[in-house]
């Protein structure tokens, strides 16, 4: 009979842990009001590029010869750029593509950055100075040459590009985990969790991890603007999204040449990438406060 | 003959944060003589450190705030001084010590160089007689004069806290306060850094603050002992008074906590439960829901009551209208069955 | 018969200038349900000798046995056993407890790394191992941050209990607490040991602490055993000069009965690169030049053994 009564107890505990940390969390994401704000207007963009083909009122490529470079309009409210395609309708559309890549280059750049910087920090000593000197040597080349590099020798297209941006970008968020896992290390739980037994993984991936995250978080939603650009860079030199493919950077960097008379061709593009990044990196502010439980309520 | 070189009137002083006061110093009178040592006994959280740094007039504010009080030294009150006469008082005569040797000094300047820098802003000295007097103090704390352009760095934790002592010496100070200056020091470091200061403040005739938890270091430096406990004082004496006769139930839980050299018994006797929250604190008495003596009579705030000239009690057991003679003995007071323990989150 | 003993113990750290000789041929025995207190000041090793005993490092050279059994090496499954065997509480409890595990989920850990209980068994012993230390049931899902240092230390304390150890490595479990706090602890920590005849190893500066709670004591200096003794009769009768200035610098609550002091000159030195002979000679008030040579631990009295060798002068 108390054992039975044990049982029922125990399998309701574990339920309800994980309710309540993962209520404490959205809670605490809710009540920052500026974490809230780039949450709503993130989620604004992301919903109108998804449905882009429901709102644009013109094909991303439509050329139409009647008002090349035209400013706002009712026709056109963010105007046409120089070869009279409508800019509203390839920022739905370009959004798709810049989005997903900024993403995906941050998220990948986090899981692989995280991974070896806990590695790295954790067994410090001659790991940590070898694969220091790899990322000095890494981080050596710049980064856009090694993007450049790479996409020419693999090809253009959204996978490569994805790879040429993350690989250039890994030392940093390499480093930047490994400098925190260094820190974590000193700290007497992890001896506590060895002196238990947990292997080597377990001490790595269930103990160090969760407390390095949340600050990556941040760092690494600094990176998704620049991801942005970087990729707009490849393909202005022809490598990367291939023209015509709307996308962000692209639009701003083909409208680098009309900028004095047309500057609403970069202004628009530009004034996006600057609202996305701005509510990436409040969001990212505010998920880092609120995954930390020792700022509760 | 002893004149009051400084004196504390009823200085409250509030944290406000987040919203919430903090109570951090709630009427606390205090005396010092010239040339005597008081000790500031209590844990962490009492309140010792703010008291000190009132004294200084260094608190952060905001979020510190002296709601009222006055501090005397030697018949002037400092915290009605401009700031500009209170730099002059800092330093020069008054002094602290903090308690982390390792963060007091700077590491990119050689230890003469900061003292020297201290004992020039102090005086109309030229820089060869601010060296001279460097020097002079550095032999004083017993470090070699040849270790004068030594960075801090080069020494070791006992060594610092004799260049942060020499450092808070160079001008002269008429008081010092020391905020737990052994703390993180070794033992046999710690003893020789203590008898130092003992020999220092004897022939230069300054008074002191030693605010500590160790009730040993009061035993052995100080003259007069206040015994702090959620910022107030609760008991107030001679060292002899608090040593021999402690009244108040939680200066006899310190000793009851204390695991003693030369008793042989197996079990201490601490006290129950935690120290209040200072943003909640306690109705009445602040040290009733831990205390094994108190019988629920203890809702209003007691008075200090004087129970042998010198000797003050903040306690209701005195001032419910009963004399010395009727207090308990430590003994079976130690033994008083106690309430239950107080929730801390 | 010993539970634990330590044969010629040494562990070596590489550093910058050469080699730290933090552990330097420690011998020591712990009988079953005893307390064996080590003492010494920052820098002496006594926390680098109780990990490398419980094998959080590993020895340079040396036999620990517990139990008979040899476990300087062991590997595998035998490392796995013997984790279950011993145990440590921490001395900092802020940072000995994970931040961002709740009281229960810390307590819970060891026992699902064994792996030999079932889901409804972790829960029911988390909540028996709570109460043991006197953590409320209402704690159950608090953070450590929102603890208070005496409760943190309980549940470390519940953590190192959890699998029924034989053996606990106490590495200043009560430094970092408050007066009052630190004497709960410590009640704690001796009826645990009476309940579950439990054998330690307290490690401390504090000499009142381990006079308090330990059978014998280890006094350390620099890597190296310089006495050892039942904990009463080195409170009695300290022989060797480095315990005699240890003990006499304990400042004394007692006005009556003030400690002659034996003041030390100097200060520690370091353990890298250390010359043969007595460690403390730099220090010591008595040292000559028999000190140059390496010393012996001579048992004195019974079952007290110091390493000296002015030892029989000095204090006759």
């Amino acid at each position: 009979m108390a054992n039975a009564a044990t049982v029922t107890k125990a399998s309701s505990v574990p339920k309800r842990k994980k309710d309540t940390q993962l209520r404490q969390i959205t809670r605490r994401l809710v009540k920052s009001k500026t974490a809230m704000l780039g949450l709503i207007v993130l989620v604004i963009i992301v919903l109108a590029c998804v449905f882009a083909p429901l709102i644009a009122p013109y094909d991303p490529n439509y050329m139409d010869y009647t008002s090349l470079n035209a400013g706002s309009s009712l026709a056109h409210i963010m105007g046409c750029d120089n070869l009279g395609r409508d800019i509203f309708s390839r920022i739905l559309y370009g959004g798709r593509m810049s989005l997903m890549l900024g993403f995906t280059v941050a998220v990948v750049g986090m899981v692989f950055g995280v991974f070896f910087g806990c590695i790295v920090g954790y067994y410090g000593g001659q790991v940590d100075n070898i694969a220091m000197r790899i990322c000095d040597v890494w981080m050596a080349i710049p980064g856009t040459l090694l993007a450049i590099v790479i996409s020419s020798a693999l090809g253009s297209g959204f996978g490569y590009t994805v790879l040429a941006l993350s690989v250039s970008g890994l030392p940093g968020s390499v480093r930047g985990t490994r400098a925190m896992a260094l820190r974590e290390r000193e700290m007497e739980y992890l001896e506590a969790a060895k002196a238990m037994n947990c292997s080597k993984m377990k001490i790595m991936f269930k103990h160090m991890m969760p407390n390095i995250i949340a600050p990556t978080i941040v760092g690494t939603t600094g990176q998704i603007g620049g991801t942005m650009m970087s990729a707009a860079g490849l393909s202005y030199i022809g490598l990367g999204i291939q023209p015509p493919t709307a996308e962000w950077g692209a639009m701003c960097s083909s409208a680098r040449e009309y900028l004095t008379k047309y500057p609403h061709e970069m202004l628009w593009p530009g004034f996006v990438i600057l609202l996305t990044v701005l509510a990436i990196n409040l969001l990212g502010d505010g998920l880092r406060d609120a995954m930390d439980p020792r700022l509760k309520d | 003959m002893s004149e009051e070189f400084l004196k504390i009137n009823d200085l409250v002083v509030e944290y406000s944060s987040g919203g919430q006061i903090v109570q951090a110093v709630n009427g606390v009178n205090l005396t010092v003589q010239k040339g005597k040592t008081l000790g500031l006994v209590g844990e962490t959280g009492a309140g010792k450190t703010t008291i000190a740094k009132s004294i200084l007039r260094i608190l952060p504010t905001p979020p510190a705030k002296i709601k009222q009080g006055e501090i005397f030294l030697d018949g002037q009150d400092l915290l009605k001084l401009p700031e500009k006469e209170m730099m002059k008082v800092r330093g020069n005569r008054i002094a602290m010590i903090f308690q982390d040797p390792m963060t007091a000094l700077n590491p990119t300047m050689t230890v003469g160089d900061q003292i020297s820098e201290v004992v020039l802003q102090h005086n109309d000295y030229t820089k060869q007689q601010a060296q001279e007097r460097t020097i002079e103090m550095l032999e004083l704390v017993g470090i070699a004069s040849v270790r004068y352009m030594d960075y801090p760095h080069q020494f070791s934790g006992g060594m610092k806290q004799r260049v942060v002592i020499a450092m808070a010496l160079a001008c002269n100070p008429e008081l010092i306060l020391a905020d737990e200056p052994t703390t993180a020091l070794d033992v046999t470091i710690q003893a020789q850094v203590l008898d130092m200061m003992r020999e220092l403040r004897e022939k230069f005739n300054t008074s002191m603050i030693l605010i500590t938890h160790d009730l040993g270091v009061v035993a052995e430096t100080c003259d007069d002992v206040a015994v702090i406990y959620a910022g107030e004082i609760v008991e107030y004496g001679t060292r002899e008074h608090i040593f021999r006769n402690p009244q108040h139930p939680y200066t006899l839980g310190l000793f009851g906590s204390l695991p003693k050299l030369d008793d042989d018994s197996k079990r201490l006797s601490p006290i129950h439960g935690l120290p209040p929250d200072p943003t909640n604190l306690p109705e009445g008495c602040k040290f009733g829901p831990r205390c094994p003596e108190c019988k629920g009579e203890c809702g209003k705030d007691p008075a200090m009551v004087e129970i042998e000239p010198g000797h003050f009690v903040r306690c209701c057991k005195f001032t419910a209208g009963q004399n010395a003679q009727s207090a308990q003995k430590p003994e079976n007071s130690q033994k008083a069955k106690t309430k239950n323990e107080r929730g801390g989150v | 018969m010993a539970l634990l003993e330590v044969e010629h113990l040494k562990k070596y750290f590489s550093v910058g200038a050469g080699t730290n000789h933090a552990v330097d041929d420690i011998t020591l025995s712990i009988e079953k349900g005893h307390t064996m207190g080590v003492v010494g000041e920052s820098g002496c090793g006594k926390s680098t000798l109780g990990r490398t005993i419980i094998r959080l490092l590993d020895a340079t050279d040396g036999v620990v046995r517990l139990d008979g059994e040899d476990i300087t090496y062991a590997k595998g499954k035998k490392l796995r056993e013997l984790r279950e065997k011993v145990s440590i509480v921490f001395q900092d409890p802020y940072s000995s407890l994970n931040p961002r595990s709740s009281v229960e989920a810390t307590i819970k850990e060891p026992l699902q790394e064994s792996h030999r209980y079932t889901r409804a068994q972790v829960q029911q012993r988390t909540e028996e191992l709570m109460d043991l230390v006197g953590i409320e049931e209402r704690l159950r899902l608090a953070y450590p941050h929102e603890m208070d240092g005496g409760r943190r230390q309980r549940v470390g304390i519940a953590r190192a209990l959890a699998l029924n150890p034989q053996f606990i490595m106490c590495d200043e479990p009560v430094s970092a607490l408050d007066v009052s706090i630190q004497a709960q602890v410590l009640n704690l920590l001796m009826d645990l040991q009476e309940q579950m005849q439990l054998t330690y190893m307290f490690v401390t500066h504090d000499l009142s602490v381990v006079r308090h709670i330990s059978d014998d004591i280890c006094v350390m200096y620099l890597g190296q055993l310089v006495e050892t003794s039942p904990s009463r009769e080195l409170f009695r009768r300290p022989l060797h000069p480095y315990t005699k200035a240890l003990l006499s610098a304990i400042p004394s609550t007692d006005l009556d009965h003030p400690m002659q002091r034996v003041q030390l000159k100097g200060e520690i030195t370091s353990a890298i690169n250390p010359e043969p002979g007595c460690r403390f000679a730099a220090r010591c008030p008595y040292a000559c030049d028999k000190c140059r040579e390496p010393q012996v631990l001579e048992e004195i009295e019974p079952r007290h053994f110091v390493s000296c060798c002015r030892v029989k002068e000095i204090n006759d």
